[in-house]
């Protein structure tokens, strides 16, 4: 069982963010104040269902785009970028 | 890399682990293929205090002598006895060593997919931080901070209050919980719940827990305002508006069966449910279904129908029947539910012209008016074409217009191209996560 | 009285669609008629690559100018329609296919049709996706995409705006004879009919030589500029003209919304729309094979569409020997959309009489019928007149 002191770092678009043990990359978009995506006509868009089928909370996550964000847990070091020119 | 399994479970909710557990206990080989990063399901997600039920359920499933695939999902059936799955994080590559996608042999196919929460589109549906009401739950167990925001909880079913619960005793401000419902509408469901004194003690309990809020039935939300995020909800109750400022808006109609897999294998669907035997057999030979793709219905049904789909499975047909016959109960409970769910056909009148009804491709209602069906509109609207596969519009779509989804086609979830490869060409070994 | 349509044209896929517009640019009482709404069958399943092809001096005839056409409409398309001239690139693998790339070169130069060849260098820099090692391509910048269930919606819209009908969906079960028969027993009389119905041509007229040929399709999530042309291998013809077996081919085209179109494939004898997994594995391996990185796309959905194919890989446009109120518009195989609007000017040149725009013999249905077969027809047809 993870110690719940053992915080994860990650960055952001470039904002470091700490989070727990067992915490998803959308959790972390949201802590640091972002949008997960743009829609296809401009819009901001943040997570909907929370469980990966909505697809709104997609991001990059170490140079892979279209990552559902809120299946998938932190880890340290990981780069996320809610990239606004992907559409 | 090919795994051969006597049977496959798709889901580890609680018909998925119960499922799993009673095959394995009964020797068969058993593989087990779960989307989320950790066993569970929806209603059982990891992250905050679970019943002691959940905790028994798990308990045994990691202590079951099972094959686990968690963070996987099944895209594709490309022969019978074969699926196909995908890893979730296939593409972030941090571990190069396991493969992105491998072929399960089956000799039984057991269907554990659950629901989703039906959403239906209103003015400023889309804003950054309106999510459904198991979304924003799932959100806060995966590590969004709840404490100190306001929330205003709507929609409909037994899931809004369980959620405000859980969000209150984490320090949430829920100034309302609305349900669309009626209470002369809710009255059977109530009525059942009244006969079950674990349920009422239950929903007693998340009701003390959020004894600050209002309560208001009859009630729903008619648009959310806000810049790039959500500041206020506008409700409705019997005529009169109100806007209520908040951070968060939790606003689910219920659930829809995640059908999808069981359709492209054949499965035949009745009223959108899959249909199955007293055994829960689908009408396809040795594919199962249990749980809440065969009928909304809750824990305690999801449970029993696993248990009961894994004892036939593994040929123990006597306790399965016996097992069967114990459904009454639980079905009568999940009839009286789906009838308290039942929508408020003013909810059809919310979203405007120009209000996104698809929010993958951005179609608006106005797109949609006047479309022939759901094929009509997928082609000449994109409505529907986009990664989501109809998940999220389709089932507003239905209520909206009365359009059923036709046919599904591979990959039944978005998959990488490559898991059209032939299963030869997987040179890794899969890891098998715990 | 029962109304004289002086065209009714059955099926109102692009291709019907082009017909029932050229038909009321020219003052004609036009009516449409689809069983299931319009811009179906292959034209909802495939491609919208409008492509100069080849394969005989006819076909590179009629895919030019019909190529021209899109070019001189493209300013009146609604966005929707989605039209790019992104242009394709044919691809060589080596110094033999480099040798094919001269020769088209010339074919197209011929024709009319400006092409430039890209060596290897270019070609890496022009789609820096595909695969190291590839000897060059032929760029024919004048190829178009664009979405043509959208296309066929304008088109059938500009038809009613010079007076066409789109009539409610309903099958057709007999046209012949100047009248149409429909599956509720109510009849359409005409002076001409267009069956324009694709794959599905055989049921109004079993005597077509018309197979339906099953192709595969994947489509991508949104990587914008992942490639820019319409990529396509030089084996792409091979894979068209094999009349016998199953075949794949590389030919992915970017959409505008940045999805990448993944195909192709061809197969006989496939009676419904289920997947052929092996087929389909075979066709993302060659796809794979040219992009490398195709692979870690995300595929949202995979599907098939009937192709309406012809022993001689060109159309059946024109007069139907035996039966003088007859125009068939079908069998274009896999450049329905492409042709689409040559199509519909062949179609009303022959109900008006006009001389076409290019030599309309080529594609005479009457071209597979010997005398014999033509009386046959005419007999065929007069006692189902009565019947």
């Amino acid at each position: 069982m993870a110690d719940p002191l053992d915080k994860v770092t990650l960055t952001v678009d470039g904002i470091v963010v700490q989070v727990g043990p067992g915490a998803t990359v959308a959790a972390a978009a949201l802590i640091a104040g972002l949008q997960t995506r743009v829609s296809v006509s401009g819009e901001p868009r943040a997570p909907l269902c929370g469980m990966g089928i909505c697809f709104e909370c997609r991001v990059t996550i170490d140079g892979a785009p279209h990552q559902r964000s809120c299946q998938i847990l932190c880890a340290p070091g990981m780069q996320v970028s809610t990239a606004r020119e992907l559409p | 890399m090919i795994h051969d399994f006597d049977i496959v479970v798709v889901g580890a909710g609680p018909a998925g682990l119960a499922a799993a557990v009673t095959a394995a206990d009964c020797g068969l080989r058993v593989g087990v293929v779960d989307d989320n990063p950790a066993p569970g399901g929806q209603i059982w997600r990891s992250g905050a205090h679970l019943p002691a039920a959940a905790r028994r359920w798990k308990a045994r499933f990691a202590a079951a002598h099972v094959v686990r695939l968690q963070g996987w999902r099944i895209v594709d059936c490309p022969e019978p006895g074969v699926a196909r799955a995908q890893r979730n994080d296939a593409e972030i590559g941090r571990d190069s060593s396991a493969a992105d996608g491998t072929s399960l042999r089956y000799r039984h196919l057991l269907l554990a997919t659950g629901a989703r929460e039906r959403f239906l589109p209103f003015p400023g549906w889309t804003l950054p931080n309106v999510m459904g009401a198991g979304g924003l739950d799932a959100m806060v167990r995966g590590g969004l901070p709840i404490a100190g925001k306001r929330v205003v909880v709507a929609g409909t079913g037994p899931l809004l209050l369980a959620v405000a619960a859980h969000l209150a005793a984490r320090g949430a401000e829920i100034p309302a919980i609305c349900d669309q419902a009626s209470l002369a509408r809710m009255a059977p469901l109530v009525l059942q719940v009244l006969r079950q004194p674990g349920k009422l003690w239950q929903g007693a309990s998340y009701r003390w827990t959020t004894r600050a809020s209002r309560y208001l039935t009859r009630c729903w939300p008619v648009s959310a305002e806000g810049d790039s995020r959500l500041r206020s909800v506008t409700l409705q109750r019997d005529g009169k508006r109100w806007s209520v400022a908040c951070d968060y808006l939790a606003c689910g109609f219920h659930l829809v069966p995640n059908t999808e897999l069981a359709s492209l294998l054949g499965c035949r669907l009745e009223h959108g449910f899959v249909a199955t035997d007293q055994l829960m057999q689908t009408s396809v030979p040795n594919i199962w279904c249990a749980g809440e793709p065969t009928g909304i219905g809750g824990v305690e049904l999801s449970l029993l129908e696993g248990q009961i789909a894994g004892l036939a499975v593994a040929g123990r047909t006597s306790d399965a029947h016996r097992l069967a016959r114990g459904r009454r109960g639980a079905l009568s409970f999940a009839r009286a539910l789906h009838r308290a769910c039942r929508l408020n056909p003013q909810l059809r009148d919310l979203a405007s012209h120009n209000t996104i009804v698809c929010r993958c491709e951005d179609v608006e209602l106005g797109a949609l008016l006047g479309r022939a069906g759901w094929r009509d509109a997928r082609l000449h609207t994109r409505c529907g074409m986009g990664p989501c596969q109809g998940r999220i519009c389709g089932a507003a779509a239905e209520f909206l217009f009365g359009w059923r989804a036709d046919s599904v086609r591979p990959p039944v979830f978005p998959a990488l191209v490559s898991s059209f490869l032939e299963p030869e060409a997987d040179p890794m070994t899969p890891r098998e996560a715990v | 009285m029962t109304r004289v349509w002086d065209v009714v044209v059955v099926g109102a896929g692009i291709v019907g669609a082009a017909c029932a517009r050229e038909c009321a640019a020219r003052g004609l009482r036009t009516a449409l008629i689809d069983a299931a709404g319009i811009g179906g069958g292959a034209t909802a399943a495939g491609m919208g690559h409008i492509v100069a092809m080849d394969d005989s001096p006819a076909q590179l005839a009629l895919t030019r100018w019909s190529q021209q056409l899109w070019r001189e409409l493209s300013s009146q398309l609604p966005p929707e329609a989605e039209f790019e001239c992104r242009g394709t690139l044919w691809v060589a693998a080596d110094e033999e296919e480099m040798l094919e790339v001269r020769r088209k070169q010339e074919v197209y130069a011929s024709a009319g049709v400006a092409t430039e060849i890209l060596d290897a260098r270019a070609l890496a820099e022009a789609e820096p996706q595909l695969r190291k090692g590839l000897a060059g391509a032929l760029l024919v910048p004048s190829d178009a995409v664009l979405y043509p269930p959208a296309a066929a919606a304008f088109l059938i819209r500009d038809a009613i705006g010079m007076g066409a009908q789109m009539l409610p969906p309903r099958r057709v079960a007999a046209a012949a004879l100047g009248k149409v028969r429909l599956e509720d027993g109510s009849e359409l009389q005409a002076i001409r009919i267009v069956n324009a119905c694709g794959a599905g041509a055989v049921s109004l007229l079993p005597d077509l030589p018309i197979r339906r040929r099953r192709g595969h399709l994947v489509i991508t999530d949104r990587y914008p500029g992942f490639i820019r042309h319409q990529l396509v291998e030089l084996g792409y013809l091979k894979s068209a003209h094999s009349i016998a077996t199953d075949s794949v081919a590389f030919n992915v085209q970017p959409r505008q919304t940045g999805q990448l179109l993944i195909g192709s494939s061809r197969e006989f004898g496939a009676e419904d729309t289920t997947i052929n997994h092996a087929l389909l594995g075979a066709m993302v391996r060659r796809a794979e094979s040219y992009l490398p990185g195709i692979g870690r796309l995300q595929a949202i959905r995979a599907w098939t569409g009937f192709r309406a194919a012809t022993p001689d890989k060109l159309p059946l446009i024109g007069p139907w020997p035996g039966d003088e109120s007859l125009c068939l518009a079908t069998g274009h195989e896999g450049l329905g959309i492409t042709t689409s609007l040559a199509t519909g000017k062949l179609v009303a040149a022959e109900i008006t009489g006009e001389t076409p725009g290019i030599p309309a013999e080529p594609y005479f249905p009457a071209r597979f019928l010997d005398e014999g077969r033509v009386a046959q027809a005419q007999t065929l047809y007069r006692e189902a007149a009565h019947g």
